[in-house]
């Protein structure tokens, strides 16, 4: 196998040249006229808010649209690309949010997929497992060729799409918001497996809407901004302020400072809770906590401590294997989503496409997912149509969701307005106790702000909001309360405003006695 | 390429899929009497009598146009039963057996009750019948919503259980026995009561009021999938069952409940056969399609045909009716065996689904991002179209 390194030709002629890009969909110019470059050994980054036209670009890159209008070039030569096997064989690789791996077949299969054999037609596993473990070990990307993918987290799984890329030799890598669904660690070493990448000359394109990571990867940035390109910088002239002025087409103040919360009564509160996951540990492990009308209190910690199945448990999405949970008076006890909405949950769940929506419904069937029976929607069982609608389209203008309109299919939304969607659709009602899974991940910094700030008015509303979320920014921003969950418990709580990032951190690495608990607050920390 | 033939290329593909999707129907039509009239040919009969005879025995004059629409009504029925549990993303191939258990269930409650009036009677056993689909759709329905079993499996099985209990039935218990064959019963019932018989609404045709019920019943379906909330819940449930739960509503009880209304589509099918007929007894012979003369299959072309929405299959079940009657008569008149009518009917049907199927592929390779963006976890493809039914793999 030859190295990327050898291909790059001609000096000064960048890897792949992207001129004059317009895709036009029903109703939106998802890219106009673009132009877009990547380097070879550089780290191009694409930059945006919601809905900007990032993935469209890329996905027309990638072979999955066809542009309107514009040219591609890879190497200096003019390309029609067709199909994503036509850019794999170009050397172009891409990583989406959303994995494409199947769930039942080992790693090295999953890697065999769509390759051809040296065998012929018998599969040839044995050396592509060798290969995997040579590029594992080059990049030390820890994988195990025999795994199968469904054991696998999310941070191995990308590891597994990176292994991907790598064994087809890609000489261009576009990766998809990558860092969304992972922790801050996982993050650090992706970045190093990325610098290494490029080392052999590959180009690199780059999504996210974390600020920090773009200024710390990238060599040079591009912002999109309703589908245009207004500007490409090298990352050494960028900044925070100035990111975000391309961005948003005008200076704006991201950092808020929402007040404290007072609380008032319980509402929410989870005794000595046992919850099975997927692998069939137990992923809840005795955890209690109380949450009160008027206040946030947010869950920190690394991913996977079983953070999802607490919140499927009070979701009523899985049965708890013991312990209790109530909601304002109810008491939740067999897993029956119907019965907490009833007692007054909303739920922002963490599986967007699975559970938030219904992807094939438009984006008014999506927001009326909930309330379909309410008496504001239907009448004697009939849909009110009209009401329905003049509900939706506040909802969407309240919340920002870029649609082209209410009868969009919510798949042809960009992921960022697909969480807004749901979002909307959850604080429409006005519900007792909300609970929110990563209220904003992969939304943009202005929307961040905008989500942070409905939460508090949420909370100042008298609702007790909980919220898990992997960003420690963001639970040190709008939280008035901070539990850490570690191997199924809580823990340790802090305050936000008392304690430091770096003493919640310790405790989500499951340091115990870095803080000092806290008075009055004996019952959260478990057993 | 240049850009410009590039533009046209892209136009062209578009005027095709335009083409594709508005005479797909027509042109597997066409296609497959083309093929029809070849087979007469080689049969040694002339095609053009041949059709000739099938068009005007199936749409020439009230009588004609009358016998089309009975025949078609119980097909309506069973297609806007198929149209609901699709929307459940159930797929209900047990229309054979709802059928037949529909008739039994009208039938005995019309020899139950052999002294009531008419406006009393009718409706009894109509209701009568919609009870026994609805049950005999109600199991399948609850076993693949609670315990996750294959409806197609057990659509099929209960078909069979349905078909050994009418057989049983109408040899034994409810055998008319008073006809005198020296060769045995024929496994019917009684003569019916008048008062039972479904009243003819336009004199000198066979244009009954089931007819009539068969299209409002539709119209009924489609406002209930498309204008009321357990519609919506229908719909919902059956493109994402995940995205349903989390928002509370009632997955399986949905579930089941399409079934349930889906059979009971079936079961008013089965009724009107027995009322709408023309011995007015419930006759089978003792084959597996003898009473419901494949009905509950055909409505499953119908609603194909019918692109799985309700008004629209209203035209196609009277198309297909037309079909059926005319190959009566085009049979007669040629005097090609009965078979090739068979077979014509079947061309139709492989037409129309390869024609969908053509379809589909020019939209998603035309416009990919129709395809692109379907996630792992998603239905592969939009419920409208004909052929997803079986694409899409249950969870
Ligand atoms: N398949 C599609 N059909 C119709 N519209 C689409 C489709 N894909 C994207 N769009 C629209 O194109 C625009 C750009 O979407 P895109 O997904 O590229 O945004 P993005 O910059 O990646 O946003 P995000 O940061 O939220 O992921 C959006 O308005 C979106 O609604
Ligand atoms: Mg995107």
């Amino acid at each position: 196998m030859t190295t990327p390194a050898a291909s790059p030709s001609r000096e000064g002629v960048p890897l792949l040249q992207m001129m004059g890009i317009t895709k036009r969909f029903p109703g939106v110019v998802a890219n106009d006229r673009v132009d877009f470059d990547v380097r070879s050994g550089e780290i191009h980054t694409l930059f945006g808010e919601n809905g900007a036209g990032k993935s469209t670009l890329m996905r027309v890159l990638y072979g999955l649209y066809r542009p309107d209008e514009g040219e591609i070039q890879v190497n200096g030569a003019k390309v029609a690309i067709t199909s994503p096997a036509d850019a794999i064989r170009r050397g172009i690789g891409m990583i989406h949010q959303h994995f494409m791996l199947v769930d039942t077949l080992s790693v090295a299969e999953n890697v065999a997929l769509g390759e051809k054999s040296q065998r012929g037609p018998l599969t040839d596993l044995g050396r592509v497992s060798e290969r995997i473990r040579e590029l594992a070990d080059t990049y030390r990307l820890n994988v195990d060729p025999q795994a199968i993918i469904w054991q696998l987290s999310v941070g191995e799984r990308q590891r597994v799409e990176i292994i991907k890329a790598l064994y087809r030799n890609v000489s261009l890598l576009v990766l998809d918001e990558p860092t969304a669904v992972l922790t801050p660690r996982e993050v650090d070493e992706l970045f190093v497996v990325l610098r290494q990448m490029t080392e052999g000359g590959r180009g690199l394109v780059f999504i996210s809407h974390k600020i920090h990571e773009v200024l710390d990867i990238s060599d040079r940035i591009t912002v999109l901004r309703a589908g245009r390109n207004v500007g490409t910088i090298q990352s050494s002239e960028a900044s925070r302020a100035r990111l975000v002025e391309l961005m948003v087409g005008r200076a704006v103040a991201l950092e808020s400072q929402p007040s404290k919360g007072t609380g008032g009564e319980v509402r929410l509160s989870v005794k000595d809770l046992h919850v099975k996951g997927d692998r069939g540990i137990e992923a809840v492990r005795g955890l209690s906590l109380e949450v009160s009308a008027g206040e946030i209190v947010g869950i920190a910690g690394v991913s996977g401590n079983g953070q999802r199945e607490l919140s499927e448990a009070i979701a009523g999405l899985r049965t708890p294997l013991s312990g209790s949970i109530r909601l304002g008076d109810a008491e939740l006890s067999a897993a029956n989503p119907a019965d907490a909405r009833a007692a007054g949950l909303a739920y922002v769940p963490e599986e967007r496409m699975r559970d938030g929506v219904v992807p094939f419904f438009t984006v008014a069937q999506n927001l009326l997912l909930v309330e379909n029976r309410s008496r504001d929607y239907s009448r004697l069982g009939f849909l009110r149509t009209r009401a329905i609608r003049r509900h939706c389209q506040e909802l969407i203008s309240a919340f920002d969701v870029r649609t082209p309109s209410l009868d969009t299919p919510a798949r042809n939304l960009s992921g960022g307005n697909i969480q807004k969607l749901i979002m909307a659709r959850e604080l429409s009602g006005s519900p007792q106790v909300l609970l929110v899974a990563q209220p904003t991940r992969g939304i943009d910094v202005g929307a961040t702000r905008y989500i942070h700030e409905r939460l508090v008015v949420q909370r100042d509303d008298g609702t007790a909001v909980l919220i898990i979320s992997e960003d420690l920014d963001e639970i040190m921003t709008i939280c008035d309360r901070v539990l850490v969950m570690y191997e199924g418990t809580i823990i340790g709580s802090a305050d936000p405003r008392v304690n430091t990032r770096e003493e919640i951190g310790m405790l989500m690495a499951g340091v115990k006695s870095a803080v000092p608990p806290l008075a009055g607050e004996p019952a959260t920390a478990s057993p | 390429m240049s850009r410009f033939s590039v533009a046209v290329g892209e136009a062209w593909k578009d005027r095709r899929r335009l083409l594709l999707s508005w005479f797909a129907l027509p042109l597997s039509l066409v296609a497959a009497l083309l093929l029809g009239a070849i087979m007469m040919l080689a049969l040694g009969a002339n095609p053009i009598t041949g059709y000739n005879a099938l068009i005007v025995g199936a749409f020439d004059g009230s009588y004609a146009l009358g016998s089309t629409a009975v025949r078609a009504a119980p097909l309506l029925l069973v297609a806007v039963g198929i149209c609901v549990a699709f929307r459940a993303n159930v797929f209900n191939i047990g229309g054979e057996g709802q059928l037949a258990m529909g008739g039994l269930a009208s039938s005995a409650t019309a020899l139950a009750l052999p002294n009531l009036p008419s406006i009393e009677l009718i409706p009894l056993v109509l209701l009568a019948g919609a009870a026994g689909g609805a049950a005999w759709g109600a199991i399948p329905g609850a076993f693949k919503a609670y315990f996750n079993v294959n409806e197609i499996l057990s659509t099929i099985m209960l078909n069979l259980v349905a078909v050994q209990i009418m057989n049983w039935l109408l040899a034994g218990p409810m055998v008319d026995k008073t006809q005198n064959s020296t060769y045995g019963l024929i496994p019917e019932t009684r003569l019916l009561p008048r008062a039972s018989w479904l009243p003819i609404l336009i004199p000198n045709t066979q244009l009954h009021l089931g007819v009539l019920i068969a299209v409002v019943v539709a119209v009924g379906v489609w406002v209930l999938i498309y204008r009321t909330s357990f519609g919506f819940r229908i719909q919902a449930v059956g493109l994402s069952r995940d995205a349903s739960r989390y928002a509370g509503m009632p997955v399986k009880r949905t579930m089941t409940l399409a079934m349930t209304i889906s059979g009971a589509m079936c079961g008013l099918a089965g009724a009107l056969l027995v009322f709408g007929s023309i011995s007015h007894r419930m006759v089978t012979d003792g084959s597996l399609t003898g009473f419901t003369g494949s009905d509950g299959f055909n409505g499953i072309v119908v609603a194909l045909f019918g692109a799985l929405n309700p008004l629209w299959t209203i035209i196609s079940a009277f198309l297909f009716g037309g079909l059926l009657v005319g190959g009566d008569a085009l049979q007669v008149a040629t005097g090609v065996p009965a078979d090739m009518v068979t077979a014509l009917e079947g061309l139709v049907v492989v037409f129309v689904v390869s024609l969908e199927y053509m379809r589909r592929r020019s939209r998603t390779t035309s416009s990919p991002s129709r395809r692109s963006r379907a996630r792992p976890t998603e239905p592969v493809a939009p419920a409208e179209s004909l052929v997803t039914a079986d694409e899409r793999s249950d969870p």
